[in-house]
């Protein structure tokens, strides 16, 4: 069932019902998806199936989303993998600590799944223009 | 008295032995009261015709009770008269030899030192002589004392002409002494003489007699100080004599011709002893007589002293004229001093009288005779209490720098007015400490009194408003506090609905997210086709959702701006490409409105700095405003600068259903529409302008609203080109 051809996204959500739902909508869009609870899990997919992009929950229990992107973003091996930040926190300065930890975008929720989408595939084609 | 007389004897021609023995007995006889001569004309007969060289004669005189010469021929010493020896000296040789019967020799000492005799000092010197007594008839023994002695040469013995001489001469003494009236006179005299030269002497003032030319004639001593000097004194004291005798015949000319009476005048002479000035007063008095002729007699007073003292009474005299005129001045300016205090001052003795008092004293403790009774008896009151402080003062035992003070009731003797009186009293001590005076001043403490009180009054009142105001002000500080712990209680009440707020909407938004989340993942047909009704009831589910959304993003961003967590972010911007970059969000808004929705740009806009996420929020809000009240006509975007403002102008206008006037304020209110009945036919949450309010005054602008109900609205946001400066 799984199509190595299709690119594969890490859904990093400690709420359930949306990461689930993110990723049920990504599959439907023709994405391969990972999915991870908290941080620690976060990097341990990533590290181990080094997928082509990770939306990233910020407020998580445990490593919390910008610490999971800043290590992320300090390992050779997952430098090079985008992460859009997935926020409910609108209040101002949210933006700029993603961006400070090392995330390439940002996206407040609530975010429709077909506007996720819509960013994930703006963020993929812009990495493989710079590829 | 001159022995040239008997010299002339010695001239007469040589006689034989008898004729000359004659010729002596006839001078004898002729200069009968004559000792001197007689005795010289007998030693020159012995040296004429007795071959004696040298001889002389010695008589007693019973005045002086001396044994003295009176005549010598052949002797060493010319005075024969300066030799003398008293009578009281009975161990003398000579003396003793008027008592021999015999005549005594005298031999000079022999080589060992041995003499048989004494050789005494005679005016036969040094060889040896014998000493002949000359004796009277009556005188038979030698216990009367012979009356005098012949000394002569000794030759060996005596011989008989110096025996016979003895004799003759011896008579011819006694012959004299006995009759001795005229040689009486002449001891009178010379005593007189003497006494009188002893008592001018004893003048201390010089005295002179002089004739007429100035010549002196008789000076007592100190006259002779000033005008006699003799050639062994010195040059200088010579000449100041002959100064002196000039300056006083000059004076005494000058007396004689122009005041022949006698008439003190000034005489300057010198010291001679010192060469310091000497002023005398000069009294001189012609005397006439008939043998001298005319003299003038000069007593000189020294009165150097008496001018120099009376110079110098003058001198203080007037010293003491000045010292009195100044102190007389000095009195004068005391008294003007004294009587220009307005204070009554008095000054008492010792004793406690007065001694003196000006005029606001006189005020007091004095009164006419003709005045009011009532004035009397003040007058006598007010002294009686003054004499009480005075006497409580001289008996205190105080310092010289001590004043005294004290208070009197005195009252005015005029008005009857009580005066409350402070005085104070100064004793004035002599430079030994005792008391001369005693000074005091009354002042009248009336107004001081007066002023006092209302002083105390000021205090009281002051005392009371300022507890009043330290009440006040603790009262205010409590309040303070109190307010200070609110806005504290407050600022945390803020603080925790901000938070709380926020975390609500987060909260919120989780599940709202996952809501229409998968609405749209159904609506989007994930799950498979849907039925029409299941697509139109989700279709409501979705709008619901969305509702829910804005309303939750509104408060959240009121909740931002008040909490002040949305901070101004300045950057420089075109707003040409801001209004199709709003219309282009509205997009969807648009389609649906139908409405034509222009964007009119002047042509020239400057680029503003300002914050272009707050300016697009206000346009966003305009428009979807414009769109959602509109139904038909059109919507303009009309972008221009206001130079006179430095100001970028955005007015959004519609012709939708306008708003009346009374209304224009309200809709710029939190959670207002004009409609707040809960059938209302617009949606939104009534939080939409109240937002771009306070954006736009966070951006240093406004927004204004023109607007006529039926016809349409235009809001218009003005805001600084520059929101920094």
């Amino acid at each position: 069932m799984t199509d190595q051809s299709k690119q594969l996204i890490l859904v990093v959500d400690d709420y359930q019902d949306a990461r689930e739902m993110y990723a049920e909508y990504l599959q439907f869009s023709g994405f391969r998806v990972a999915e991870a609870r908290n941080g620690n899990e976060a990097l341990e997919q990533a590290f181990a199936l080094k997928p082509d992009l990770i939306l990233m929950d910020l407020s998580l229990p445990g490593m919390d989303g910008w610490e999971a992107t800043r290590q992320l973003k300090s390992d050779e091996r997952t430098r090079h993998i985008p992460v859009v930040a997935l926020t409910g926190h609108a209040l101002a300065g949210a933006s700029d600590g993603a961006r400070k930890a090392g995330c390439d975008s940002f996206v407040t929720k609530p975010c429709l799944p077909d506007d996720l989408v819509v960013e994930v595939r703006r963020m993929l084609s812009a990495v493989q223009k710079q590829a | 008295m001159s022995p040239l007389q008997a010299r002339t004897i010695a001239r007469a021609p040589l006689a034989s032995g008898a004729a000359a023995r004659l010729e002596l007995l006839e001078f004898f006889l002729v200069h009968a009261d004559d000792i001197v001569r007689c005795a010289q004309a007998s030693v020159d007969w012995l040296a004429r015709y007795a071959g004696v060289r040298q001889s002389a004669c010695l008589a007693v005189d019973a005045e002086s009770n001396m044994l003295v010469g009176i005549a010598g021929a052949g002797v060493a010493a010319d005075d024969i008269e300066l030799f003398s020896w008293p009578l009281s000296d009975v161990r003398d040789p000579l003396v003793g030899a008027l008592t021999a019967v015999q005549p005594v020799t005298f031999k000079p000492a022999r080589p060992n030192g041995h003499a048989s005799r004494a050789l005494p000092l005679t005016p036969l010197g040094t060889a040896a002589f014998m000493a002949v007594p000359l004796r009277g008839t009556r005188e038979t023994s030698g216990d009367e004392g012979a009356l005098g002695l012949l000394l002569v040469r000794a030759q060996g013995g005596v011989s008989q002409d110096v025996q016979w001489l003895a004799t003759v001469l011896g008579q011819k003494v006694e012959q004299i002494r006995g009759r001795g009236s005229l040689s009486e006179e002449v001891r009178k005299l010379r005593r007189e003489r003497a006494l009188f030269f002893t008592i001018i002497n004893a003048v201390t003032d010089p005295i002179l007699l002089t004739d007429t030319e100035g010549r002196l004639i008789v000076a007592n001593a100190r006259a002779e100080k000033l005008f006699a000097a003799s050639e062994e004194e010195s040059e200088g004291r010579r000449r100041a004599v002959e100064l002196n005798n000039m300056l006083f015949s000059a004076a005494l000319s000058r007396t004689a011709v122009v005041q022949p009476d006698p008439e003190a005048r000034e005489l300057l002479l010198v010291d001679p002893s010192d060469g310091s000035d000497l002023l005398f007063e000069v009294l001189s008095t012609t005397v006439e007589d008939p043998r001298e002729g005319t003299g003038i007699v000069s007593v000189l007073r020294n009165i150097t002293d008496l001018r120099r003292a009376t110079e110098q009474i003058e001198e203080n005299y007037q010293k003491l004229r000045v010292a009195e005129a100044a102190a007389r001045a000095e009195r004068d300016r005391l008294n003007l001093i004294i009587d220009s205090v307005a204070d009554p001052i008095i000054v008492t003795d010792p004793t406690g009288s007065t001694v003196l008092m000006n005029a606001p004293a006189e005020e007091m403790f004095t009164v006419s005779f003709d005045s009011p009774e009532s004035a009397q008896r003040t007058v006598q009151s007010n002294d009686a209490h003054f004499s009480s402080f005075i006497s409580g003062l001289l008996l205190g035992v105080s310092g010289p720098g001590e004043i005294r003070r004290g208070e009197i009731a005195l009252t005015n003797p005029n008005t009857l007015k009580p005066i409350p009186v402070e005085a104070i009293a100064g004793k004035v001590l002599t430079e030994t400490g005792e008391l001369t005076a005693v000074v005091t001043i009354l002042h009248d403490r009336t107004e001081a009194l007066e002023r006092a009180r209302l002083f105390e009054q000021l205090r009281v009142g002051a005392d009371e408003l300022q507890m009043r105001v330290q009440a006040a002000t603790a009262e205010l500080a409590q309040q303070n506090e109190l307010l200070r712990r609110q806005a504290i209680e407050l600022e945390q009440a803020s603080r925790l609905k901000s938070q709380f707020l926020a975390n609500m909407s987060h909260e919120f938004r989780t599940p709202l997210n996952a809501i229409l989340g998968y609405t749209h993942m159904l609506l989007q047909g994930v799950a498979g086709d849907l039925l029409p009704a299941v697509r139109r009831q989700l279709s409501r589910i979705d709008s619901n959702g969305r509702h829910l959304l804005q309303i939750i993003n509104e408060i959240l961003d009121i909740t931002r701006i008040e909490a002040g967590k949305m901070p101004l972010q300045v950057s420089e911007f075109d707003l040409t490409q801001l209004v199709p970059e709003v219309m282009a969000e509205l997009d969807p808004m648009i389609a649906r409105s139908k409405l034509p929705v222009t964007p009119r740009l002047a042509p020239s806009m400057p680029p503003v700095r300002t914050d272009r996420q707050k300016v697009k929020q206000i346009l966003v809000n305009l428009l979807s405003n414009a769109l959602k009240f509109t139904h038909q006509g059109g919507i303009d975007i009309i972008v221009s600068y206001d130079a006179a403002e430095n100001a970028a102008v955005i007015a959004v206008r519609d012709t939708g259903i306008g708003i009346a006037p009374e209304n224009h304020d309200k809709v710029f209110e939190d959670f207002r529409q004009v409609d707040d009945s809960p059938s209302r036919q617009y949606g939104g949450t009534g939080l939409g302008l109240a937002i771009c309010r306070r954006l736009a005054s966070m951006l240093g602008g406004r927004i204004t609203l023109t607007s006529t109900l039926g016809e349409g609205s235009t809001f218009t946001l003005i805001f600084p080109v520059d929101a920094e400066s």
